[in-house]
């Protein structure tokens, strides 16, 4: 079971726009609310001393911001959300000594058979993204699911069969679609804004993709109020200007 | 990483285990009687105590026997079945020491090779990890081969190949704790890699995510305990090599048994305590490329 597929006959995965991002949170949230019902392919997402002084907990998706300074130009404050990214060559999946941790041939979605993990760990020590966190109390592991229980699930409406954070976000800055498919939305966003991997050195081929924010205009060296400053004082004030630059 | 009590007792204790049982198997010493008993003894219950200890880091231990399930791609798994293996199948030849059988010593020698392969997959469990550069290196192995072949040639009482592996087990470590230092930085991996925004300019943490460590700073990033590296290296070096080296080159030169076995037990204490500050530092020390994401490491 934790032989990768040699071939999924979809890719499915999410494309991020960092331009787009606002670092809301939102998708985080609609995650953790999605996930922590326990009824659905993750069973629950638990908490610890929630409301107490150190709150603590398993999240399948969680939203970093960068200040990223260019040089030569003003800084920029960047959210990240960072998620599992179904990889390709998963290696969390082929560490796993059990086969609870496997990818799907159908659509490569990388999950794990809660009830067939043994909470060793390895698989998130062998997770370069941090993509995994162990319940801290049914100490089993956990990750996203690109919500395999929505996506397919026509008891729902049609809307709302993609990814929670997908359909909670406000700014439009998370697309879910298929990149074995050159023509989809996903496919598309990817090359026409330049989609990027996440550490590409550590060979694990990631579905999901991350579009960089777009070019900011150029600085203008000018203030836009410089007008305003060449204003020349009239009537008393002139006078007292003109005496006080005597001196 | 996070140096969990109950993988540094697994490690140190297995590797120690197997190695005392390789040399067991293959016939150095070829003990009998009781004192073939105790010997063997001591090997199993050490290989075994180092396995169970390992159990207890798992969130499930009552379903550690699916572990056997994955051997074709998991390397956990594959020392399942090499560790369990080697205990049976050297099981007759440690009967037929202690009760004097004289049966043949066939399975000793697979028993012996198998306990090698155990402690090599051991090490395979840290090796493969792309993740933690630290480990993700070709020394890995050897490290853990030359903790086994030390610790049990002084458990064995083999005092010459003890001494000549206590050196190369030295010049390792030696040598692992100052290359280890540039291994993250070999890989090139910061956050700019990591959040693909390295391409824009220079990326630092602004805002962390969250307010209390989740799961992946508690097990990942462990800066806590590496204060004191500096002192603890040369402390694991002389404990783990040079002080069991020197009851080696004294046991080896006497030929009073009077004298010898106190070092050799002097020599096996020495190295436990060093074995185990030395896993405590290969755990502690150990970066993982998700703490670039924090801005730490």
């Amino acid at each position: 079971m934790t032989q990768l597929p040699t071939h999924t006959q979809k890719k499915l995965g999410l494309v991020i726009d960092l331009d787009t991002c606002v670092g809301c949170q939102a998708c985080v949230t609609a995650c953790k609310g999605w996930n922590d019902q326990g009824q659905g392919q993750v069973g629950g997402l638990s908490d610890t001393d929630p409301y107490g002084a150190a709150p603590s907990g398993a999240f399948l998706n969680r939203v970093h911001t960068y200040q990223v300074q260019p040089e030569g130009a003003p800084a920029q404050t960047i959210a990240f959300p960072r998620s599992c990214l179904h990889c390709e060559d998963a290696p969390c999946v082929t560490v796993c000594p059990t086969g609870a941790s496997y990818k799907r041939s159908q659509d490569g979605i990388v999950l794990v058979n809660e009830s067939a993990c043994i909470g060793c760990g390895l698989c998130a020590w062998a997770c370069p993204y941090g993509a995994r966190e162990m319940d801290p109390t049914a100490h089993v592991m956990k990750k996203c699911t690109l919500c395999v229980d929505r996506i397919y699930n026509e008891n729902l409406p049609e809307e709302d069969r993609e990814p929670a954070c997908v359909r909670t976000c406000p700014t439009g800055a998370r697309h879910f679609g298929d990149f074995a498919d050159p023509d989809s939305n996903v496919s598309k966003l990817t090359k026409s804004r330049g989609g990027y991997d996440l550490m590409p050195d550590l060979g694990t081929k990631p579905a999901n993709k991350y579009l960089p924010p777009r070019k900011k205009d150029e600085p203008v060296e000018a203030s836009p109020l410089s007008a305003l400053l060449d204003i020349q004082a009239t009537g008393f004030a002139g006078w007292l200007d003109k005496v006080l630059g005597k001196f | 990483m996070n140096p969990a009590p109950s993988v540094i007792v697994f490690t140190v204790l297995s590797g120690l285990g197997f190695g005392l049982l390789a040399f067991l198997g293959l016939g150095f010493p070829a003990p009998s009687g009781w004192i073939a008993f105790l010997h063997w003894g001591l090997g199993y219950a050490l290989a075994i105590i180092g396995l169970l200890a390992s159990t207890l880091h798992l969130g499930h231990p009552e379903r550690a026997l699916k572990a056997f399930s994955q051997w074709q791609t998991s390397w956990l798994s594959r020392e399942a079945w090499t560790s369990v293996a080697a205990l049976i199948l050297l099981s007759p030849v440690a009967l037929s020491d202690w009760l004097g059988l004289g049966w043949p010593r066939l399975t000793g020698t697979i028993g012996a090779a198998l306990c090698v392969l155990t402690v090599f997959t051991t090490s395979m469990i840290y090796a493969q990890l792309k993740t933690v550069p630290r480990w993700n290196h070709w020394s890995t192995p050897p490290l853990f081969l030359s903790f086994a072949l030390a610790g049990g040639a002084v458990l064995a009482g083999q005092a010459w190949i003890g001494l000549y592996a206590m050196i190369g087990l030295a010049c390792v470590m030696a040598w692992t704790f100052l290359d280890g230092e540039h291994r993250f930085a070999r890989r090139g991996q910061t956050t700019g890699t990591a959040t693909g925004l390295g391409q824009i300019g220079t990326v630092t943490v602004f805002e962390q995510p969250h307010t209390s460590p989740n799961y992946l700073m508690r097990e990942m990033i462990h800066v806590v305990g590496r204060n004191h590296v500096a002192k603890l290296r040369p402390i694991a070096l002389v404990l783990a090599t040079v002080i069991p080296a020197l009851c080696l080159l004294g046991a080896a030169t006497t030929s009073d048994p009077a004298i010898a076995l106190p070092l050799f037990v002097l020599a096996a204490l020495s190295h436990l305590i060093g074995a185990g500050t030395q896993r405590w530092l290969f755990f502690a020390q150990a970066e993982h490329v998700v703490g670039l994401y924090y801005g730490k490491r």
